[in-house]
């Protein structure tokens, strides 16, 4: 079966005052259909920047310089606009992380949800019970009321809801959720989680999910993709990823999360040092920096190095020491 | 939403007390007679007599202003002892043709301004966009009482193309319409490059925000994210700035009845003043400004009403 | 060099829309200084001979109903413009600064009532109000004076009240304080070189407000007394005139358009320059 989403050798620039400022370097993933995988990385690591490829709305001093994207096989960049609006909110849906601001505020939900179903040739009433059909299976309660609510008038937990039938309202081939519970508390990321996990057996889409909550990655994904600086570091099965990492950062991302901590400590682990400037990337591994393993060699980059087959990870000594 | 209104009716009503008050306190506490001030110079002293005693113009400040608004609250403006008539006759027929002055400005310049304003955010950097930006401010630039005599030498009285004076035949629909065309055409101008600058900016400001790139993200047709999503807020604060505006376009309005020889509230201040006929002047300006405020009001009420955002301002 | 391409003024000068602005203000200043040297003729003296001439080469712009030099009576009109404009400007800058001081840094109730009385000062339209003061006081440019003030000082009032109150809680302040700085020094030291800069953009764009009311004034006969060359009273005479000849209009109209694109010019390029935020969004 053909992968829902094949990313190659995706490399976007952006064009500012001090040169162009390399925001995803020869980044590569891939989506299996029905499949969940998780991007995970800090801040500045290009998720954002990878989210807007995706979509191809990208800001104006925003180019890809090389690299495909392909969705079931469909080559999406340079596509023609019209081919990829056709495309956006039907086979691509995306969940942002904050709810409060990107559900329009003078316009009812329903009538947004009206909107998203433009596309249809169906009377109005058939689309209105559609969108309050698919309030309800989200949990909102009273979806007929909601439809004449407006997004201040609900809570950040249901506006999220609200944002996830949008999305699967069209039964998109992938869903794309940007940190979709970042800006939730603990109990409602709970029910965030469930519900997509519902909603993707229900419907059988792909969804791309990004966090940087290892905790829930591990507890929804199938498969996981960590990034650093703009670039992609390690892809694997979660379980892999997360039990026997092979990319340093992967190790210390892991050691960092606050989710693990079972002893106190007066300080907080942090991996030290900054990321590298984008405009004049260092040759050879990104990490290297600050990474404790680093030698002479990483100076020369690793590209993916194959662990089992299915993971990969960039880095020399990934291999290594593996149980 | 029906607190936000409460509050701010109430300050409304409050700005309104203290200004019209706070003028008729330096009208009656101003050296001299206060009859003259009052009923005028052609007042006889018949009148005068009958007027102090009635009107306790020995008593306190205070109780003065009370009473005076305990008048106006019954519908009482004064009279106008000039021509022997209830001012508010006066006022309420000159109030009709100002409105219509006023509101024929915005109309058009605010249809211009938005549809400006709304392109250039969309063409950034297009030439229409660069002229539509040195226009504006030039517009901004030309006070409007220059424009209305420019108009009135130009179009008026040198090509004949509209009439110079008056407000056009009373029923007749079309007549009004005429002689509207220049006078509103001189105090819309300048709003026109306000609206422009405005929504334009607003149109950038929005059209950066996240809930439009969500509508983008679900594929909504350019038109729609533009006109139906973006441009409903970013109307907004123009919705704000014209009805604080109507001040502003009350001063101009003086000026357009002066020059093209117009009914109407600005005249009706001026004529009064100059012939200081006291009790015109004061109910003239008590309705000015309350005519003011309630646009003012209502712009404000509008944007809240619309934006649930705006309420949390104040 | 360089340092001064990228000071205020260095910067200024690159656009070229500031460089006219400032062409055409230091050409206002020049000719209200030298009106008197620079007028082909003197404002006052008629002749009737030549009444309602059009522009030549002895009478630039023309002559008005009583044969005075158009050019020569617009030339002094710029003096009572920029006279009243800097006086006025200056008064009620001054009211405007301490009064927002007084509401950024006083009590809450203090800062709700001066707030109130800005938005009552509002209330009232400015020439409705000129024409309602002017019923009361004697005609001349201490009342055009007083009603300029009047109108505008709420603006500065809250101009620096925003200044103020933003960098009241400011760290830095707080931080001042903690180490015992006087209140003075903080007004002096902090506050005001803050609100210098939304100021002056300010006064730019109230600068040639100011002398359009001053001009409105006098078209109204509100204004300056009778007889002088006011901008305004140039324009009354023409209107007054209208069927006689177009060129007192078209003559007298042209130094308010040209001072106010001016001032406007500035107080944009001014804003662009002084205000980060808004440079992006060009």
């Amino acid at each position: 079966m053909t992968d829902t989403l094949n990313v190659a050798g995706l490399t976007v620039h952006y064009q500012t005052r001090e040169g162009a400022l390399q925001a995803l370097r020869e980044v590569a993933l891939n989506v299996p259909a029905g499949q969940i995988v998780g991007i995970v990385g800090e801040s500045g690591c290009g998720k954002s920047t990878l989210i807007n490829a995706l979509l191809q709305l990208m800001p104006e001093n925003a180019r890809i310089a090389a690299g495909s994207i392909r969705l079931q096989a469909e080559e999406l960049v340079r596509a023609p606009p019209r081919r990829l609006r056709d495309l956006r909110g039907r086979d691509i849906a995306v969940v942002f992380q904050d709810p409060m601001t990107s559900l329009n505020p003078v316009l009812t939900i329903g009538r947004q949800m009206l909107d998203v179903q433009y596309r249809d040739r169906r009377p109005r009433a058939a689309k209105l019970a559609l969108a309050a059909a698919m309030l309800g299976r989200v949990g909102l309660p009273d979806p007929v009321a909601k439809l004449g609510a407006y997004p201040h008038e609900l809570s950040g937990g249901q506006r999220q809801r609200v944002a996830i039938a949008m999305a699967v309202m069209m039964r998109p081939k992938l869903l794309i959720a940007d940190e979709p519970t970042t800006a939730l508390d603990a109990t409602l990321e709970v029910q965030i989680i469930e519900l997509l996990r519902e909603l993707q057996q229900e419907i059988g889409c792909a969804i791309l999910f990004i966090s940087h909550h290892l905790g829930v990655i591990a507890e929804l994904c199938d498969r996981v993709v960590v990034m650093y600086a703009g670039e992609a570091v390690e892809e694997g099965p979660v379980h892999d990823v997360f039990l026997s990492p092979g990319h340093p950062y992967t190790a210390r991302l892991i050691e960092c999360d606050p989710g693990r901590m079972k002893t106190r400590v007066a300080q907080l682990p942090a991996i030290p040092g900054n990321l590298p400037d984008l405009t004049d990337p260092p040759p050879g591994c990104i990490f290297r920096a600050r990474c404790d393993s680093a030698t002479e060699r990483c100076a020369s980059h690793p590209g993916h190095v194959a662990l089992a087959p299915g993971h990969w990870a960039a880095c020399h000594f990934a291999a290594k020491d593996r149980a | 939403m029906l607190q936000y209104a409460f509050q701010r009716i109430l300050l409304a009503l409050a700005i309104v007390f203290v200004a019209i008050s706070a003028l008729y306190t330096i009208m009656i506490t101003l050296p001299g007679d206060p009859t003259t001030v009052l009923l005028g110079p052609r007042a006889t002293p018949e009148i005068r007599a009958e007027f102090r005693a009635n009107m306790g113009l020995d008593d306190p400040v205070l109780m003065q202003i009370g009473n005076f608004w305990t008048r106006v609250l019954a519908g009482d403006l004064g009279t106008d002892f000039n021509r022997n008539r209830p001012v508010a006759e006066a006022v309420f027929n000159a109030l009709p043709h100002t409105m219509a002055l006023v509101f024929g400005a915005i109309f058009w310049s605010a249809s211009l301004g938005i549809l400006l304003g709304a392109f250039s955010a969309d063409n950034r950097n297009s030439w229409l966009d660069r002229i539509s930006g040195i226009l504006s401010v030039g517009f901004i630039a030309a006070p409007s009482f220059v424009v209305a005599l420019y108009s009135l030498l130009i179009f008026s009285v040198t090509l004949r193309w509209f009439p110079t004076i008056g407000a056009g035949e009373p029923g007749d629909l079309g007549s009004r319409l005429y002689h509207l065309v220049l006078p509103s055409f001189a105090i819309g101008l300048a709003w026109v490059g306000y609206v422009a600058r405005i929504v334009r900016a607003s149109m950038l400001e929005t059209l950066g925000e996240n809930y439009i790139r969500t509508a983008r993200a679900f594929g909504l047709p350019r038109r729609v994210v533009i006109y139906n999503y973006a441009l409903r807020v970013a109307i907004l604060p123009a919705v704000q700035v014209l009805g604080v505006g109507i001040g502003g376009m009350l001063s101009s309005a003086v000026f357009a009845e002066i020059v093209f020889s117009r009914p109407g509230i600005g005249a009706l201040i001026y004529d009064s003043v100059s012939g200081r006929n006291y009790p015109v002047v004061m109910g003239s300006m008590l309705v000015a400004i309350g005519f003011f405020v309630t646009c003012a009001l209502i712009a404000d009420l509008v944007n809240a009403a619309l934006d649930p955002r705006h309420r949390v301002k104040s | 060099m360089s340092q001064f391409r990228h000071s205020l003024a260095g910067r200024l000068l690159a656009d070229p829309f500031a460089v006219l602005a400032l062409l055409i203000i230091a050409g206002l200043v020049l000719i209200a200084a030298f009106a008197d040297v620079v007028s082909p003729h003197d404002h006052a003296a008629m002749n009737l001979a030549d009444r309602f001439a059009p522009p030549s080469a002895t009478y630039w712009l023309g002559t008005d109903n009583l044969g005075r030099d158009t050019f020569s009576r617009l030339a002094q009109g710029s003096r009572i413009a920029l006279y009243v404009a800097l006086t006025a400007v200056s008064i009620s800058g001054l009211i405007g600064l301490v009064l927002g001081m007084i509401a950024g840094f006083g009590p809450r109730w203090l800062d709700n009532a001066l707030l109130f009385f800005f938005d009552t000062l509002r209330a009232y339209p400015t020439i409705i109000l000129a024409l309602a003061l002017a019923a009361l006081m004697p005609r001349g440019l201490g009342t055009v004076i007083v009603v300029v003030v009047i109108t505008s000082f709420s603006e500065y009032g809250r101009v620096v009240r925003t200044q103020t109150l933003s960098l009241k809680n400011a760290e830095f302040i707080l931080a001042e304080r903690a180490m015992g700085a006087s209140f003075l020094r903080i007004v002096f030291h902090h506050v005001l070189p803050n609100v210098l800069g939304p100021f002056f953009i300010l006064a730019a764009m109230n600068l040639p407000v100011v002398i359009t009311i001053e001009a409105g004034m006098s078209f109204l006969g509100i204004g300056v007394p009778p007889g002088t060359p006011s901008w305004g009273a140039t324009l009354k005479d023409g209107f007054d005139y209208i069927r006689s000849t177009p060129w007192i209009i078209l003559a007298g109209g042209l130094p308010l358009i040209l001072v106010t694109l001016g001032f406007t010019f500035l107080g944009e390029a001014l804003r662009d320059q002084l205000d980060p935020k808004l440079r992006k969004s060009r």
